[in-house]
């Protein structure tokens, strides 16, 4: 735990991966991120090994600051491990970020046409593309809508539209329903499934709230903080259709509850960074 | 693939969900409320309308006063005759087109130069500490100090009023555009990199839209900078063979005394100065904001 235990260690170490017939789209060995600067606290992340195969959908739960969006980073290519390796054989990622991050000089469609011009689709196939798109996620005739007109959950939908459209087999989510009202939210857990379901991406999906990690992942990661780790996971194992007020999904969310709570409560136990006078 | 191998966990029908996202959709997007256009002119346009009339019944009043001798403070209708009687002679529009005509061009070589300064300033950490503390010094010197200068070096020409100007203009664009693209948020070039833009496409598609607020206030403070450093560039290098023109009608005026001139001359500039701010900056800047959502659509 301490910071001599950082390796540069770059060889794969997949002991600690669940044996699966399906291709790994993500692979993290033994990942530790610090920033600059913050040398004086535990990593953000130290040892991390993750792995998500193609087409899973792994939900990952931790307190705030555990370096969760730092994870999802690394994983899209903005940060850089400090040691370790993390690669993506899924191929490119696509990030919708926990803000709202549509640009608002442009219109909805023109949002999801900057994604397709970005990867190169022609100009004369784009606007096809783009309307395609936003009818995958229910926004048909959304396409000149000014992002200022749109409800947080239409802009979160159009940023999926946008990910979509980068044809990335590999789709990270940062609470991207976070700031969203519990109806709202329920329609694009759904939403989210139906294109999950259609597209077979491989999903990472971050959030603070227990019950959507379970309604939504195969698989729920805990992870604790500082130094972040992954401390438990469960397999979600539930039959039939799920929905956030499930009986199923409200037992198992309320045993991760009970893990995270003492994860949190560790952390008071564990003597504060000296203060300066 | 591997859906096959998927669980599916969809909560139930589609057409439920599509519904009640419909009407989800349909409560959450604000109404767009447009106001009809006599309104929008008579709140935009009136008050400026009794402002000026305000000032002329002021500048009346102070005539029949007799506060100042008539040569001193003439009335507006001798103003006025002057300016049809230069209008005749095609004094005036000759004037105003060779200073338009000098404005536009010394304002565009000033957006070429001073937006290529700009990114460089932007993107350049060394020519930021370089030169960046000169660029803002050189807002604040008045354009006019550099009239001499310009003179030595190009005589009585066009070139001398195009140094000036532009050393007018081109540091506030610059410096515009830096505090534009300096207030980009991070979020947007995260978003950016995650949808593949890298070095250029990265300043296309999304430092230059996101720093448009401050590079519009950049260029319409160039604009303003530009016209007033050609005034005086205008006043100062007086020449026969450099034509008519708006700062030679000051010129002139002051030579014959002739206080009406001077009067019309500077109405004719401010005129001309505003009308450009209202008809070309004002527009844009509205549309800007409002397509952002930056301003209420309806409130002016
Ligand atoms: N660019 C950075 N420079 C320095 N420290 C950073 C930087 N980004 C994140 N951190 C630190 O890393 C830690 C993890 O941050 P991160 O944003 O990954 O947490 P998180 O789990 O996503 O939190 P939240 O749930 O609040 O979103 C935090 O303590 C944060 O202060
Ligand atoms: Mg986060």
């Amino acid at each position: 735990m301490t910071l001599a235990t950082v390796k540069e260690n770059q060889q794969w170490a997949v002991a600690d991966v669940p044996e699966s017939d399906v291709a790994p789209a993500i692979l993290l060995d033994r990942v530790t991120k610090r920033f600059r600067g913050d040398e004086t606290r535990p990593a953000v992340l130290q040892d991390v090994s993750l792995t998500v195969a193609e087409g899973e959908f792994v939900s990952l739960l931790g307190a705030s600051g555990c370096g969760k969006s730092t994870l999802l980073s690394l994983v899209a290519g903005l940060e850089k491990p400090t040691s370790g390796t993390v690669a993506a054989p899924g191929g490119r990622a696509a990030l919708i970020f926990q803000e709202p991050a549509l640009f608002p000089w442009l219109t909805a469609g023109q949002n999801v046409e900057l994604a397709l011009k970005l990867r190169g689709v022609a100009r004369k196939e784009r606007r096809g593309q783009a309307e395609h798109l936003l009818d995958r996620v229910h926004l048909a005739g959304q396409h000149g809508s000014r992002v200022h007109e749109l409800s947080g959950g239409m802009r979160q939908r159009v940023a999926l539209a946008r990910a979509l459209g980068q044809e990335a087999r590999i789709l990270l989510m940062d609470e991207p329903f976070a700031a969203l009202d519990a109806i709202t939210r329920d329609v694009l857990h759904d939403e989210l499934i139906r294109v999950w379901e259609e597209t077979g991406l491989s999903i990472v999906f971050v959030t603070h709230n227990v019950r959507e990690a379970v309604r939504l992942g195969q698989r729920v990661e805990l992870m604790s903080s500082r130094p972040g780790r992954f401390v438990r996971r469960w397999t979600v194992d539930i039959d039939g259709p799920r929905r956030i007020e499930s009986a199923g999904v409200a037992a198992l969310a309320s045993e991760i509850t009970e893990d995270l709570r003492r994860e949190i409560r560790r952390h008071a136990a564990v003597p504060r960074v000296k203060a300066s006078s | 693939m591997s859906i096959g191998t998927l669980r599916s966990h969809g909560s139930g029908t589609t057409d439920d969900v599509a519904s009640l996202e419909a009407g989800l959709d349909a409560l959450d997007t604000p109404s767009r409320t447009t106001v009809p256009l006599l309104s929008r002119l008579r709140r935009s346009v009136l008050p400026p309308i009794v402002a000026v009339l305000f000032l002329l019944v002021v500048w009346l009043v102070l005539v029949a006063l007799h506060v100042k001798p008539t040569y001193v403070l003439p009335p507006p209708s001798d103003v006025w005759a002057t300016f049809t009687d230069y209008w005749e002679k095609g004094a005036v529009q000759e004037a105003v087109w060779n200073s338009l005509r000098r404005a536009f061009v010394g304002f565009a070589i000033s957006v070429v130069v001073g937006t290529a300064l700009g990114l460089l300033l932007a993107q350049s950490r060394f020519v930021r500490t370089a030169i960046g503390p000169l660029v803002s010094g050189l807002q604040s010197l008045p354009s006019v100090a550099w009239v001499p200068a310009a003179i030595i070096w190009f005589g009585l020409s066009d070139a001398a009023i195009y140094t000036v100007v532009l050393l007018g203009a081109v540091p506030s664009i610059a410096n515009g555009l830096l505090a534009g693209v300096r207030q980009v948020p991070p979020l947007y070039l995260r978003v950016g990199r995650v949808l593949g833009a890298r070095g250029w496409a990265s300043i296309r598609y999304v430092v230059l839209p996101a720093a448009m607020p401050g590079y519009l206030a950049g260029l319409r403070q160039g604009w303003a900078f530009a016209w007033r450093s050609l005034m005086a560039a205008e006043l100062i290098t007086f020449s026969p063979e450099l034509g008519t023109s708006l700062g030679q009608l000051l010129q002139i005026g002051r030579e014959l005394s002739d206080m009406t001139l001077v009067m019309a001359a500077i109405l004719m500039i401010l005129v001309v100065g505003v009308g450009i701010e209202l008809l070309v900056f004002a527009p844009i800047e509205r549309q800007m904001l409002r397509s952002r959502g930056l301003t209420t659509g309806s409130a002016t």
